[in-house]
């Protein structure tokens, strides 16, 4: 096998070597740096002056480069390469034989000629060693000076005032970050930092750094002068080409190491990637094409076909000196005619501009200082070339959020009443587009009044106000799913289990017509599971995202998870277990309503690993994600209550195992509450336990949510058998019965004879069902799996939980921000 | 996240965009970028493709027999999710479901179906030798 020796071990260098490894065992890498440690992350450099240690900025331990058979010799400088017999020598006279050689020398930092550059006090910001230097000598001085106001400049500045020094920087061009930010966003930025205790001197071009011997001030060619006594140089970078042009491979005049869209040199068998590359007459100064580059590389070097290097974008985000400061596409509007619309907030120090094509459609580019939190977005519209809105200053200046309702009997509202509070649309509104002017379907409605297609929630009130509308004008309306289907949940639910049918697609094959959607797939892979209970993931495509991903999703595209905690009962070494993964995977915690913990934030690759983790502590699924049985709420009960007349936790954790993974028309909540006090809220639920002296009260058909329903009470003193034997059969009859997304409550309103009729089918058995009900239970539990044992226990299904099909890295326009210590996703776009 | 250090040279050689329209015909497209084998994507379902800081929502109609692909970021709260989406049809015209609040595209127009949400962009596509391939302006 082939030998590869990599001459750099930067960032650059060093993610090389990982995506070598990643792709082929059999290869001999081996890399030679010149620094004395293994590749640390010149990124975050300036957290070194605000507590991390150089170890903690290692990219990887050096126990990582045992591991992965990575020969690494620090301290080690390649001197010369000798192409015809392809050999490396290294300063100690080591020579070392390649097949092929990979440049990843980076750069160093460029020092101009000014006079007096050689003073003692006088620094670069680029290494370890330089940061030790500053540190050491900062300690003797009390005003310092930065020479470059672009980004480095800055991260150094901010060094500089975390070593409590007098700081300031002085840039030669008229605004700071010249290359990313305009003279306004400059202004903005450098009033920030002036509140921070930098002073920004612009348009000095210093002609002396004065002294003797050690350093005292600058002069510039203004006339002006500055006293100090430490400065550090960050006026740009040189690419290290210095072995490329020992060697005659072709160089940039103006420095670097020109490449093809292979990223080859002009010899074959040399490579360079980084920031000694130069492409196209480019050098790219940002970690991300330097690694898309080594990716590129690696692929090459297996022989694996790769796509080319044609360019990176350039785009950038950052937060400098707390400071969030970004640009995106083209920033400064002069690639192609464009407007600029901007948002200017001294007081707050927010500016944001953006640059908006001739016609008025796309956006291209643009500038965001203080708040970045839509950087994502914006550069993704600029990417994807999204149309954009009527008002595009919309974007930029934007309002506020509404909030969100959820549905339930509607008949007794009056016309006056708000249905969708999302686009304020009145029930009366809705009335009369139906009686007035024509509208027969719920497209017909969300087209004309825009209700429904905010968050939604108000779909199943809008779908009642259809019906009985409609209804009373004396139309006749058949409860088909959807165009796809010409029948009602129910009748599906009989089509189902007669033909004995266990696929969508032969379901709607047989008995549908088109290709489905997004009302009938659910619904029908709800149907398939109330009757079959068969693992959903094996037809994950029919399933909504929820179910497909096992996980709820979340705002910004992660989801939240959720095990299940019976009965709300955890021993201490669950929780901490629990607490340990959340920790270890940076994940959000909350306490939900349900009495269990909802762990927020994982990224869709990082859900089978969580889970193995769970399940290996004795988690299984908490089905937060299914419209399923959810949790069985209880208070303490008798065990330690002193008013407790019944064991209401033994009994709640027994009914919860009993019914879990049990998916349902929507989803299930019950509750035990262990005394008439009601400490559970049993009767908030669509199945509620209340302890009594001689046994149980079952109360059937409540919900909490927009319109809370008290349940109402089914039997009264009914032994433990009796109690779950007519759950049993009310759950089955509520589960075969039911349209889609109707809960129990909103069942039990619509059903012809009420309570009364319920509790002749139940009770009194009046249909003659009751022990086919109870029969068809039985096969549901007995069929009872952990769908998560099951996705972690099959690399199959595994393999589907990652955001790229054609790359395994996670989503990069993730982002969060802190809050109360812990994460939260930024705020998504607000219309 | 990127950073950036100063650069010497700074010819920022962006490719220029097609900005007349959302539709890519198959005669502009400048790339065929191949994307994935076909059995790496689900059947009648999407999944996501990343062509540099692009993401694309590539959806298997087996049923019909035909492919689409879109921006996987939907319009109304731009979120990278369609291709964890639905698919299906409308009176014929094959859609994508956002999973976040159900708006739903045409992928043959990208046209919002139920709602006046601005229209996605929809991308061609090829499958050659076993390979997905999308077709790209720039």
């Amino acid at each position: 096998m082939s030998r590869v020796i990599v001459v750099g071990n930067g960032m650059v260098g060093y993610k090389f070597c990982e995506k070598l490894r990643s792709r082929s065992k059999e290869h001999e890498i081996i890399v030679y740096g010149e620094e004395p440690r293994p590749a640390y992350d010149r990124v975050h450099l300036s957290s070194y002056f605000s507590g991390s240690t150089a170890e903690d900025l290692l990219m990887a331990p050096v126990s990582w480069y045992v591991e992965n058979n990575v020969e690494l010799f620090t301290s080690e400088l390649v001197i010369e390469v000798n192409r015809e017999n392809k050999t490396v020598k290294t300063h100690t006279g080591k020579v070392d034989h390649y097949d092929y050689l990979v440049l990843a020398t980076g750069s160093s930092a460029f020092v101009p000629t000014v006079e007096g550059v050689e003073r003692h006090g006088v620094f670069v910001y680029r290494t370890i060693e330089d940061l030790n230097q500053i540190i050491d000598y900062g300690k003797k001085v009390k005003k310092a000076a930065v020479l470059g106001g672009g980004l480095l400049g800055l991260e150094a500045a901010k060094a500089l005032l975390d070593l409590g020094l007098e700081t300031h920087v002085i840039e030669f061009a008229p605004r700071l970050m010249p290359r990313q930010i305009d003279d306004t966003g400059s202004a903005v930025l450098a009033h920030k930092l002036s509140q921070l205790g930098i002073t920004i001197h612009l348009n000095k071009n210093t002609k002396k750094i004065a002294g003797n011997g050690k350093l005292e001030g600058l002069e510039f060619t203004d006339g002006s002068s500055l006293a100090i006594e430490m400065l550090v140089i960050s006026a740009g970078i040189r690419p290290r080409d210095e072995l490329a042009k020992a060697n005659s491979l072709k160089v940039n005049p103006r420095g670097g190491v020109m490449v093809d869209d292979h990223l080859r040199t002009s010899d074959e068998s040399i490579f360079a990637i980084g920031e000694v590359a130069v492409h196209n007459n480019m050098v790219y100064g940002l970690v991300a094409p330097g690694y898309e580059m080594a990716d590129i590389v690696a692929r090459q070097i297996i022989g694996e076909p790769s796509k080319l290097f044609t360019g990176f974008d350039m785009s950038t985000k950052l937060k400098l000196i707390g400071v969030d400061v970004a640009s995106f596409g083209d920033p400064f509007g002069e690639i192609t005619p464009s407007i600029p619309i901007a948002f200017q907030d001294k007081r707050n120090g927010v500016y944001k501009r953006i640059n908006i094509s001739e016609d008025g459609k796309h956006l291209l580019g643009g500038i965001l200082i203080g708040d970045a939190s839509q950087y994502n977005i914006f550069h993704q519209m600029v990417v994807n070339k999204m149309p954009l809105p009527a008002q595009p200053e919309s974007l930029i200046i934007g309002s506020p959020g509404k909030n969100e309702p959820e549905g339930a009997g509607v008949k007794s509202l009056p016309d006056t009443a708000q249905i969708c509070s999302c686009e304020n649309i009145t029930k009366g509104d809705l009335v009369s587009q139906i009686t007035e002017h024509g509208a027969t379907t719920v497209d017909d409605l969300k087209k004309k009044t825009k209700a429904c297609t905010g968050c939604g929630g108000c779909t199943p009130m809008v779908n009642d106000i259809l019906k009985i509308t409609l209804e009373s004008l004396g139309h006749k309306v058949k409860k088909t799913l959807c165009e796809h289907f010409e029948y009602s949940r129910q009748e599906l639910y009989d089509i189902i289990k007669v033909k004995g049918i266990k696929s969508y697609d032969v379901l709607l094959n047989s008995v549908g017509r088109g290709d489905g959607c997004e009302i009938c797939k659910p619904a029908v892979a709800s149907l398939l599971s109330s009757i079959w209970n068969e693992l959903i993931a094996e037809q994950d495509t029919i399933q909504d995202t929820n179910d497909r991903y096992l996980a709820n999703i979340q705002r910004g595209g992660t989801y939240s998870v959720v095990p299940r905690i019976a009965g709300g009962e955890i021993t201490p070494g669950k929780l901490m277990a629990i607490g340990r993964i959340a920790q270890k995977y940076g994940l959000y915690t909350k306490i939900t309503g349900g009495q269990r913990i909802d762990m927020f934030g994982a990224r869709v690759d990082q859900l089978p690993e969580i889970w193995e983790e769970l399940i290996a502590e004795g988690f299984e699924s908490g089905h937060a994600y299914g419209k399923a049985l959810r949790t069985i709420k209880s208070c303490v009960g008798s065990t330690w209550c002193r008013y407790g007349v019944q064991d209401s936790v033994s009994f709640a954790i027994f009914i919860e195992d009993r019914y879990k993974g049990l998916r349902a028309p929507h989803k299930l909540k019950g509750a035990v509450s262990g005394c008439i006090r009601e400490c559970a809220e049993a009767q908030s639920k669509d199945f509620g336990i209340i302890a009594t002296e001689k046994g149980w009260n079952l109360y059937v058909g409540g919900n909490g949510g927009a319109r809370p329903q008290h349940a109402k009470l089914l039997v009264n003193d009914v032994d433990t058998e009796t109690c779950v034997k007519l759950i049993d059969r009310f759950l089955m009859f509520y589960i075969k019965t039911a349209d889609p997304l109707t809960r129990t409550a909103t069942w039990l309103n619509k059903l012809e004879g009420g309570l009364d009729y319920l509790r002749d089918v139940i009770v009194n058995d009046s249909l003659g069902i009751g022990e086919e009900l109870e029969m068809e239970m039985k096969e549901l539990i007995a069929n009872y799996h952990c769908e998560w044992k099951k996705v972690v226990e099959n690399p199959e299904l595994r393999e589907r939980y990652k955001h790229f099909i054609n790359d395994d890295e996670p989503d990069t326009t993730l982002a969060f921000v802190e809050m109360r210590d812990q994460k939260i996703p930024i705020d998504w776009h607000k219309k | 996240m990127n950073y950036e250090l100063p650069m010497i040279n700074s010819n920022n050689e962006t490719p220029q965009m097609d900005l007349t329209n959302n539709i890519s015909k198959d005669t502009d497209v400048k790339i065929w970028f191949k994307a994935a084998r076909v059995e790496a994507f689900p059947e009648n379902g999407g999944a996501c493709v990343r062509y540099k800081d692009l993401q694309i929502a590539v959806f298997n109609f087996t049923r019909r027999n035909e492919w689409y692909a879109c921006q996987n970021m939907c319009p109304h709260k731009m979120q990278m999710v369609l291709s964890r989406g639905m698919i299906g049809s409308h009176q014929g015209e094959p859609k994508i479901a956002c999973p976040f609040h159900k708006r739903t595209f045409s992928l043959k127009t990208g046209e919002c179906l139920n709602t006046d949400e601005c229209a996605i962009t929809v991308y061609p596509v090829r499958i050659e030798n076993g390979y997905v391939h999308i077709g790209l302006t720039a």
